[in-house]
């Protein structure tokens, strides 16, 4: 059974009894996963109860050992974070993967750059500066980020709320179905926190359904629609926020306490 | 969005207008302008010096320096290592580095050499089995960096006494004079011919040098390879994360290397006018220096291949204008000493480029 407000609809991301084992260590002990269309997923957990390994798992980083991930409901097995990309699964890294030294538009338009159309583009493989960023301008002004003044500036020149908003801008730009965001706000100041929760809110805002990893308690409580709570490697529960309070997330994730019946069958 | 379409490019030269662009160079102290410039266009550094080195050698030396036979001298001069500063920029880029750059130079000579003399090879066919003998070299150090993931140093290290042992052994150690090659094989001495134009003496490497750098600066700045060859080099896993195959370039940089070396030894034949198994042995060396001198960064991601170009001519229009002046030749080392440390210093400047 599902939390309220969600209903019966078909997750878009799902993961089935996936697990995962580093030699001696079980990093996914049977857990599930579920997504569903135009929400915002929290995952959260302790260190090492497994949340890095089960994002790695969705996309594309690592492959389970056993068990099953599925876009749409149909089962899929990326073998790398290209093909999960290929699927419509973007994923923001912690470490954001920009290129410092090279421009916005080169950034965002990294491994699928456009070429000129005709004889330029086809034997001479010449790329489209021009069109590139003119579309890199109106996807960064799309987010309603209005602080980026020069598209062809390179990224290390910019702060690191700006730098988050290319990377966000990145994953939506491109049709995608899922943006996975992890710890976006982990090295950010309040203000730029508070400037990546509106942009994440307003990807939402176009139906694109997030997962937000993050330990930033507050950010997953203002804009969580359910929160996944890991523990010892699988789904213990997942919880409607606004019928719990952040130190009962914390309980439940230290195992300080127990979820009811309701939640341990979701 | 406001803001004019700048010219693209981590180095492009004509980049430099955007420096005039209201919004970007507003509120912003001379310094600071002057450090985005830099940042934008690299190559601006060792344009200047060559240009003042140019003009100082002019005054010092009057029309013996400022003339077109002297002028092109240099580029004849520098047309060698020119060839290799083009391969090994292209690894620096990618954050490595090519110790045997030399060694290939050299082996592919040797080779090209030995097929017209040992195999009877015709010319031109000898020069295609040499080339074919850099690409093999370029290959064993991609695979070694590329798959193996050794670091660039520690592989290039080893080749490169692999393969100064390797040309060694294959050759005896025998050089092959210049009537043999004129007689048996022109094809080999091909690239040396000169022609003039308006007092200026050029040889076809010297033509080969400059098809090279316009071929590899296009390919960097306007190709999405280019654009991967940089993003490999500035962080390879964020590239790796964003869906560069960031070992394909790896390879296709060392593969390449191999070949553009090989290039450069069919021009060393022609500058030298023999085949020598005992030539190029601070090819590494040199081609690094006029690299770090062009402003690339030795951590890779960084620089342009004009610049290193650049470089390649400050290195050679000291060496011949001290010489003219008639200084000790101690006096170059001591000045491109100098000049690689200011030119580094200027890239970590550079590197603290904030908004």
């Amino acid at each position: 059974m599902d939390t309220e407000g969600v209903g019966m609809t078909q997750p878009i991301l799902e993961a089935r009894n996936v697990v995962k084992r580093f030699g001696v260590v079980t990093a996914l002990d049977h857990s599930d996963f579920d997504l569903y269309p135009g929400e915002i997923l929290a995952v959260i957990g302790d260190n090492g109860a497994g949340k890095s390994t089960l994002i790695k798992v969705l996309t594309g980083a690592l492959s389970p050992d056993e068990g099953q991930v599925l876009v749409g409901g149909k089962e899929v097995r990326f073998s790398s974070p290209l093909e999960a990309r290929q699927a419509g699964i973007e994923t923001v890294y912690q470490t954001l993967a920009l290129s410092p030294a090279l421009s916005i538009a080169d950034n965002m338009f990294m491994g699928r750059e456009l070429r000129k159309p005709g004889f330029l583009g086809k034997a001479l493989r010449m790329l489209d500066r021009k069109k590139m960023e003119e579309v890199a301008r109106e996807k960064i002004s799309d987010l309603g980020v209005q602080t980026i003044q020069d598209i062809s500036q390179a990224v290390e020149t910019l702060s690191g709320g700006q730098r988050q908003s290319v990377a966000v801008a990145r994953a939506v730009a491109f049709g995608s179905k899922v943006v996975i965001l992890d710890e976006p706000t982990a090295a950010l100041g309040v203000k730029e926190s508070r400037h990546v929760l509106d942009l994440i809110l307003d990807v939402k805002a176009r139906g694109i359904p997030i997962v937000l990893i993050s330990h930033d308690m507050p950010s997953v409580f203002e804009v969580a629609d359910r929160i996944h709570i890991h523990r010892l490697g699988k789904r213990l529960c997942v919880i409607n926020p606004a019928d719990y309070t952040m130190s009962d997330a914390v309980a439940f994730m230290t195992g300080a306490r127990q979820p009811d019946e309701m939640q341990m069958a979701s | 969005m406001s803001t004019q379409p700048l010219e693209p490019g981590a180095a492009f030269p004509d980049s430099q207008k955007s420096s005039s662009d209201p919004h970007f160079s507003s509120d912003r102290s001379f310094i600071k302008r002057i450090q985005h410039l830099l940042h934008r266009t690299p190559s601006i550094v060792p344009l200047l010096v060559l240009l003042m080195a140019v003009i100082g050698f002019s005054i010092l030396l009057g029309h013996r320096f400022l003339s077109p036979f002297t002028l092109t001298l240099v580029l004849q001069q520098v047309s060698v290592i020119g060839v290799v500063t083009v391969a090994q920029t292209l690894i620096i880029l990618t954050a490595g580095i090519d110790l045997s750059v030399g060694a290939i130079m050299v082996l592919s000579t040797v080779v090209m050499g030995h097929a017209v003399m040992h195999y009877g090879f015709p010319g031109p066919l000898a020069v295609g089995l040499g080339l074919f003998v850099g690409l093999v070299c370029g290959v064993i150090n991609g695979w070694l960096v590329a798959n193996i993931k050794l670091p660039p140093f520690i592989v290039t290290l080893g080749t490169w006494q692999i393969y100064l042992a390797t040309n060694y052994l294959y050759s005896n150690n025998e050089s092959i004079q210049f009537q043999t090659l004129q007689a048996k094989a022109p094809a080999l001495l091909f690239l040396g011919n000169t022609f003039n134009v308006l007092g200026a003496s050029l040889t076809y490497g010297v033509i080969l040098m400059f098809l090279l750098v316009a071929l590899f600066a296009y390919a960097l700045f306007k190709t999405s390879w280019g654009r991967y060859v940089y993003a490999v080099g500035d962080d390879s896993e964020s590239a790796r994360l964003a869906g560069v195959r960031t070992k394909r370039i790896l390879y296709s940089v060392y593969i390449l290397s191999g070949l553009i070396c090989a290039l450069a030894g069919w021009v060393m034949i022609g500058r030298v006018g023999a085949v020598t198994p005992q030539a190029g042995e601070l090819t590494n060396i040199s081609s690094i220096t006029a690299v770090v001198i062009g402003g690339v960064s030795l951590f890779g991601g960084r620089g342009s291949i004009y610049g290193a170009f650049f470089g390649g001519l400050i290195v050679g229009v000291f060496t011949l204008g001290l010489r003219m002046a008639g200084f000790d030749p101690q006096w170059t080392y001591l000045l491109i000493g100098a000049l690689i440390i200011v030119a580094v210093m200027v890239d970590q400047w550079i590197r603290k480029v904030s908004a």
